[in-house]
């Protein structure tokens, strides 16, 4: 006969306290990664439209901020918003209908030359746009880019190739 | 890089999305930590304390929202500087008072009330929280004060007259009772 044992408790270890993931103040991503939010913003929307980016990117993550459940890599977090708002401004840029008279607005001032490598870039696709950006503007590895756009790493690797591949026809 | 971080601060301000500005302000005694909430003065940091460590407190304890913004803090710093110029005598400031609750904030707000120029004892404040037993409470209350100088916990003194402690570090406090007339040289 079979000895009936008293229903055990399982036998997870216990959480004793919640995981309280702690925020650092907001003022320590701004004098962090500004600069590197900045570059991104400025390699997919361009100089002149890069300082609307950098806004829309740190309000928006200063609205989420507090609800963030995993402080871990805020940089890589930042990075991805900035991307989504470059994406943003790409699109709304491409439903307005831009009369072609009204083109010289764009630019008051000639932009400095570094700018011209960053105007090809402007017009790669948008995951090529991304995979480059991130990697040279941004400096990121291939698993924090594939992060960023939400896709596989090969599929990061593929994206910055192509992108790549397509400049360098472009410059030559 | 400047003028776009200025943009950003005065756009967090005003959609709503500043809990906690801070800044540093210059006293005789060394850089204060200023910090501030919608409804008001929240933590003074004394020159011998952390800012960097206050900082991650008020993260912690009121919002991660916390940026650099002197703007909202004007007020904070033309007070303090017409107080340590001798010029002024009572805070006007409104103050937040969320980093203390129960006995502690009862003992706070019984020493914002003792006039400039005046001392208590630590058993005063023990009594007027609503305990008079609680004479090492009130001390403790004291020594976490959030808004040191502002709720001027430097004017408590041991019932023998003795200074006590002090958060900014003694000379701090005798410094402050000297600047008030407390003590003389």
């Amino acid at each position: 006969m079979h000895r009936s044992w008293p229903i055990s408790r399982p036998t997870r270890p216990q959480r004793l306290i919640h995981e309280v993931t702690e925020l650092p103040p907001f003022q320590t991503l701004i004098d962090e990664h500004a600069g590197d939010v900045m570059a991104v913003c400025r390699g997919a929307v361009g100089r002149t439209d890069a300082d609307d980016c950098f806004q829309e990117t740190f309000i928006s993550a200063l609205r989420a901020y507090p609800k963030l459940t995993d402080g871990g890599n805020l940089r890589g977090w930042l990075i991805t918003i900035a991307h989504r708002k470059a994406i943003d401004h790409h699109r709304a840029r491409g439903r307005r209908a831009v009369p072609v008279a009204e083109v010289r607005e764009i630019a008051a001032e000639d932009p400095p030359p570094e700018d011209g490598i960053w105007e090809l870039v402007g017009a790669l696709p948008p995951k090529q746009r991304a995979a480059v950006t991130l990697r040279y503007a941004s400096d990121l590895p291939h698993a924090e880019i594939a992060a960023a756009l939400g896709c596989s790493p090969e599929a990061a690797r593929r994206s910055l190739h192509e992108g790549l591949k397509r400049l360098r026809k472009e410059l030559a | 890089m400047k003028a776009s971080l200025n943009r950003l601060t005065e756009r967090a301000s005003a959609e709503g999305l500043l809990d906690v500005a801070y800044t540093t302000a210059d006293s005789p005694f060394g850089t204060l930590l200023l910090a501030t909430t919608p409804k008001g003065l929240v933590r003074v940091g004394l020159p011998n304390q952390d800012a960097d460590e206050l900082l991650v407190d008020l993260a912690t304890r009121v919002s991660p929202r916390v940026l650099e913004a002197p703007a909202p803090l004007d007020e904070a710093r033309r007070e303090l500087d017409l107080y340590f110029d001798g010029k002024l005598t009572e805070f006007e400031l409104p103050l937040d008072w969320q980093l203390s609750r129960d006995f502690r904030r009862r003992v706070l707000r019984a020493i914002a009330r003792i006039p400039y120029g005046q001392t208590r004892s630590y058993t005063q404040m023990a009594t007027s929280a609503g305990n008079e037993r609680a004479v090492r409470a009130a001390g403790t209350a004291c020594g976490a004060n959030p808004l040191p100088l502002v709720v001027p916990c430097h004017r408590v003194l041991r019932s023998g007259g003795a200074l006590g402690g002090y958060g900014g570090g003694l000379p701090m406090k005798e410094g402050l009772l000297r600047l008030e007339g407390v003590l003389h040289d």
